[in-house]
C-alpha cells in the first residue's frame, strides 16, 4: 500500500484528506497544488509515478462541490498505485492539464471533457473524442437523461 | 545519376514546389478492423500527420451501467473487447468484488483462470491471423483461424456462448465445467504447442513478413510509458510488466509461467511478444486443468447485491493491457459511476507518434500491431 507520509510532509498545505479504502489510497488535493504535487509524484524517487493509468472526473449531482476529478497513477519500479481527487468549482468545472507531466492524459482528458464537461485549461487540443462535434451536452452528467431529450 | 523521375521531383521539392495531401482513412477502411477513421495528411507517400476521429461506436455503456443494477452490467462488459469478451466479465467481476471485499472460491478461480486465457490465445491468434492479411499473407489467417474455432467450441461448451460468454458471476461462475470439458481440452492443449510452431514456421522467419514488421511502428520503453502504453505493446518494448505476475489476481500466482519480454519496440516483437503469450496461456490453461480443486464454483448471495459505499480501481492483464474498472458505490444497487479504463483506447493513441515521419503502408502496420478493437476504444 502506498504510503503518503513523504508527500504530506512535501504538500502540507495542499493534502485536504487521504483515504484508504480496500487497499487503495485516495489523496484529495487542492486545485492550486495539481501540477507541482504530479511533477514530485512523477520525479521523486520514493514514488515514481511515472504513469498514468486513467483520468476522469465524477458529477456529485446535489453535493458541493459537484465535479471531482480524478488521477489514477501507477508506480512500475514500486508496484504501486495512487488515486488523486481534486475538487473542482461549482459552475464552470475546469482545472489544468496533466499533459505536460504524462502524456497520455491528452486522450483521457478529452474524454471527460467530452462526456462531463470539465474543462482542461492550456490542453494542446481540447475537442471531443467520442461524441460528434456538434454536441451540445455532456452526457455523462447526472443531470442528463438516460432516454428522451437528448437522443438522437 | 538518379532516374529521370526521381530527379525531377527532387528538383521540384528544393523548389519548395510540393504540397500536401490529406487523405482520410476509414471509417470503414478495412485495415482499421472496425469503425476507426483518421485523417491523414501525406508529403508524397510519406505520412506528415495523423489525426485520428473515433466514436463511431460510442454506445455510453458508462451511462447504462449507472442505471443498471451490478449484475445487469457483466453482460454489457463483453461487448467492449468482444475479441476476449472473458476478461472483462472478469475485471468487472473483479472489481465489484474488491468492492464487496469477498473472494471467489477456488474452484471458481481455477475455472475463470481457464475460460480467460482461452479467450486470450483466441484473440491472439486472430490478431496474427489478420494482421499477417493485412500484410499480404493469406495462409496464416486459415491456420489460425482452425484453431481459434476450437477454442469458440470451447467456450461455447462451457458458457453457451462463441464470443459473449457474461459467464462469470459476482462471486463466482455461472455453473460448474461440463463433464467431458477436461479431457477434452487436455487433448486440444497436448496438441497445440506444434500448431504453433506451425503458425511460426509461416511468419516468424518469413523474409516479407520481417520486412514488413521489423523497425515499422518503432515505439520505445520512454514513449510506452509516457503514453501510457501496455500489454504486449510495452512488453514489445522491455518494460517486463505483466499485472498477471506484478500484482496477481484471481490465484495467478499459483501457475508457472513467464512474461513474454522482448526489446525491439516495433511490430515484429509485437507479434512475438504475442505468440510467445499464446505458448504461455496455453501452459497456463494445462497447469489450471491438472489443478481445479475441488469445491464450491460460486458463493451464495442472499437479497440484493449492495456494495458499501466506497470506491475501488481494479486493473487486470487483458490480452491487449491494462483493463481498469473504476466502480463508486453509494450503497444502492446501482454504481453510482462506472468508468472502463480501455486499453486499447490508450494504445492507439500512440499511433501518430508511431507512423509520423514513416511511409503510409508501415502505418497499416503500425495500426495492426496496436490490436485494436473499437468496441473496446469507443465503449
Amino acid at each position: 500500500m502506498t504510503d503518503v507520509t513523504k508527500l504530506k510532509s512535501a504538500f502540507p498545505d495542499a493534502v485536504l484528506n487521504v483515504e484508504e479504502f480496500r487497499g487503495d489510497v485516495t489523496v484529495t488535493l487542492k486545485r492550486e497544488a495539481l501540477l507541482p504535487m504530479c511533477t514530485f509524484l512523477r520525479d521523486d524517487p520514493d514514488y515514481s509515478f511515472r504513469f498514468l493509468s486513467d483520468v476522469t472526473a465524477v458529477d456529485y449531482k446535489d453535493k458541493t462541490p459537484r465535479f471531482v476529478a480524478v488521477y489514477h497513477l501507477l508506480s512500475h519500479e514500486h508496484n504501486q498505485r495512487l488515486r488523486l481527487k481534486v475538487p473542482l468549482e461549482d459552475e464552470r468545472p475546469e482545472i489544468e492539464t496533466v499533459v505536460g507531466i504524462w502524456p497520455t492524459a491528452n486522450w483521457h482528458e478529452r474524454e471527460t471533457y467530452d462526456l462531463l464537461g470539465v474543462k482542461f485549461l492550456n490542453h494542446p487540443d481540447l475537442r471531443r473524442i467520442l461524441l460528434p462535434y456538434h454536441w451540445d451536452c455532456h452526457p455523462l452528467r447526472k443531470d442528463y437523461p438516460l432516454e428522451g431529450k437528448g437522443e438522437l | 545519376m538518379a532516374e529521370p523521375g526521381i530527379q525531377i521531383i527532387a528538383e521540384v521539392r528544393e523548389r519548395g514546389e510540393t504540397e500536401t495531401m490529406e487523405i482520410n482513412m476509414g471509417p470503414q477502411h478495412p485495415s482499421t478492423h472496425g469503425v476507426f477513421r483518421a485523417v491523414v495528411e501525406l508529403d508524397g507517400e510519406t505520412v506528415v500527420k495523423v489525426v485520428p476521429h473515433l466514436g463511431y461506436l460510442h454506445r455510453g455503456i458508462e451511462k447504462i451501467a449507472e442505471n443498471r443494477t451490478y449484475h445487469q452490467i457483466i453482460p454489457l462488459t463483453d461487448r467492449l473487447d468482444y475479441m476476449a469478451g472473458a476478461s472483462n466479465n472478469l475485471g468487472y467481476c473483479l472489481a465489484v468484488e474488491k468492492l464487496m471485499g469477498i473472494e471467489a472460491p477456488p474452484r471458481a478461480q481455477f475455472i475463470r483462470v481457464i475460460i480467460t486465457e482461452l479467450s486470450r490465445i483466441s484473440s491472439h491468434l486472430f490478431w496474427a491471423g489478420a494482421t499477417a492479411h493485412d500484410l499480404g499473407a493469406m495462409t496464416p489467417f486459415f491456420y489460425m483461424v482452425r484453431e481459434r474455432e476450437q477454442i469458440l467450441f470451447f467456450l461455447e461448451m462451457i458458457t453457451g456462448a462463441r464470443l459473449t460468454p457474461s459467464f462469470f458471476r459476482i462471486g463466482g461462475v455461472a455453473m460448474d465445467l461440463p463433464p467431458e470439458f477436461h479431457d477434452e481440452c487436455m487433448k486440444f492443449v497436448k496438441a497445440f504447442p506444434p500448431r504453433v510452431d506451425e503458425y511460426e514456421a509461416l511468419l516468424t522467419e518469413n523474409i516479407i513478413w520481417k520486412s514488413r514488421t521489423k523497425g515499422v511502428g518503432y515505439l520505445s520503453a520512454e514513449d510506452c510509458i509516457g503514453l501510457g502504453v501496455s500489454g504486449p505493446m510495452a512488453r514489445a518494448a522491455g518494460i517486463n510488466w505483466d499485472l498477471r505476475k506484478n500484482q496477481p489476481y484471481s490465484s495467478y500466482d499459483k501457475f508457472d509461467f513467464k512474461a513474454a519480454v522482448y526489446n525491439g519496440c516495433d511490430a515484429y516483437d509485437r507479434y512475438r511478444v504475442r505468440m510467445m503469450e499464446i505458448r504461455q496461456s496455453n501452459e497456463i490453461i494445462r497447469q489450471a486443468l491438472e489443478g481445479v480443486p475441488e469445491g464450491d464454483y460460486s458463493i451464495t448471495m442472499k437479497g440484493a447485491l449492495k456494495p458499501p459505499a466506497g470506491e475501488v480501481y481494479m486493473a487486470i492483464e487483458a490480452p491487449r493491457g491494462e483493463l481498469g474498472f473504476y466502480i463508486i458505490s453509494d450503497g444502492t444497487v446501482q454504481p453510482f459511476r462506472m468508468k472502463i479504463r480501455a486499453p486499447t483506447f490508450v494504445n492507439l493513441q500512440s499511433l501518430a507518434k508511431m507512423s509520423e515521419g514513416k511511409l503510409f503502408s508501415d502505418m497499416v502496420a503500425a495500426l495492426a500491431s496496436v490490436d485494436l478493437v473499437l468496441a473496446e476504444v469507443d465503449r
